[in-house]
């Protein structure tokens, strides 16, 4: 087995172990903070298929800030810790059988699809191409962004603020 | 490529272990007693009061807001970064300008008193 199928595999047992805390953890704090392992394995897995800057916003964004928000919804609410919820109820065997519906769907579309197999090339979505496309054709919308994310700021500050 | 990651691997399976050892250590050599102070929160300490799973005061979730809006905005610092000195005076009028704006935004929250713990 080459090291990088050893990282695969490795990698994808930390997903899935943590995510097996995730849905059946009863304290809801501690699913929430084993969504960090859960997302920093996918994190590894993007690294392995060569996709830094996509590592780098699911570290940020994902284990960063979507974690830091479901905590803070999670502590914020009233009854929302030290309580022991109970993660299942009687729906269990239809949400199985979905969930393993939406898996077999999931394999049979990857195995059927026709991937396009082109060793040695690497695709150019690396945080240098983007920059560079940032510094020419793509300068307006790097501007842009800041606007979008000025207005973003700017709602969230009024739509809490307003509450009080 | 693929190779400088294995550099990393490395850190972190070192890290874990220097994390995990000192645990195994105390575990191994550190004398049992079984008192009950000793699995008080500070042992030979004030007692403490209730628990600490309790409501959090909801004046936190405006700094969670405003931390995502500018953790957004680290990302795309990241590919600015690495053509910075390439891309010379235009890179740098760019993000000059990118940060201004962003800028307007944290003294828009500054002046609405966001930051300010009422």
């Amino acid at each position: 087995m080459s090291g990088e199928a050893i990282a695969f595999y490795v990698l994808a047992a930390v997903t899935l172990g943590s995510g097996v805390v995730v849905v059946t953890s009863p304290n809801v704090v501690h699913s929430a903070v084993a969504l960090v392992p859960t997302f920093l394995g996918v994190t590894g897995i993007y690294v392995l298929l060569s996709a830094e800057f996509v590592a780098v916003i699911q570290v940020l964004i994902y284990a960063g800030a979507i974690t830091v928000l479901i905590l803070f919804v999670i502590m914020l609410t009233e009854g929302g810790t030290g309580i022991r919820a109970r993660q299942r109820n009687e729906q269990g065997a239809i949400g199985a059988a979905v969930a393993a519906a939406m898996a077999g769907l999931l394999i049979a579309v990857a195995v059927r699809t026709p991937w396009a197999r082109l060793p040695g090339t690497l695709p150019t979505y690396t945080p240098g191409a983007i920059g560079q496309s940032f510094l020419g054709p793509n300068l307006l919308v790097f501007e842009g962004t800041s606007v979008v994310l000025l207005v973003s700021l700017v709602g969230a500050i009024v739509i809490a603020r307003k509450e009080e | 490529m693929l190779l400088d990651w294995g550099y990393v691997a490395v850190f972190a399976i070192v890290g874990a272990i220097l994390a995990a050892l000192p645990l195994l250590v105390i575990w191994l050599i550190a004398p049992r007693s079984a008192y009950p102070q000793k699995l008080e929160t500070y042992e030979s300490g004030v007692p403490t009061i209730g628990q600490a799973w309790s409501q959090f005061n909801v004046r936190y979730y405006l700094f969670s807001l405003v931390f995502v809006v500018f953790d957004v905005e680290i990302i795309y610092l990241y590919p600015w970064a690495v053509v910075a000195r390439s891309g010379g005076a235009l890179a740098f009028v760019e993000i000059l300008i990118f940060l201004v704006i962003l800028t307007l935004g944290l003294v828009y929250a500054w002046r609405k008193g966001a930051l300010e713990w009422v």
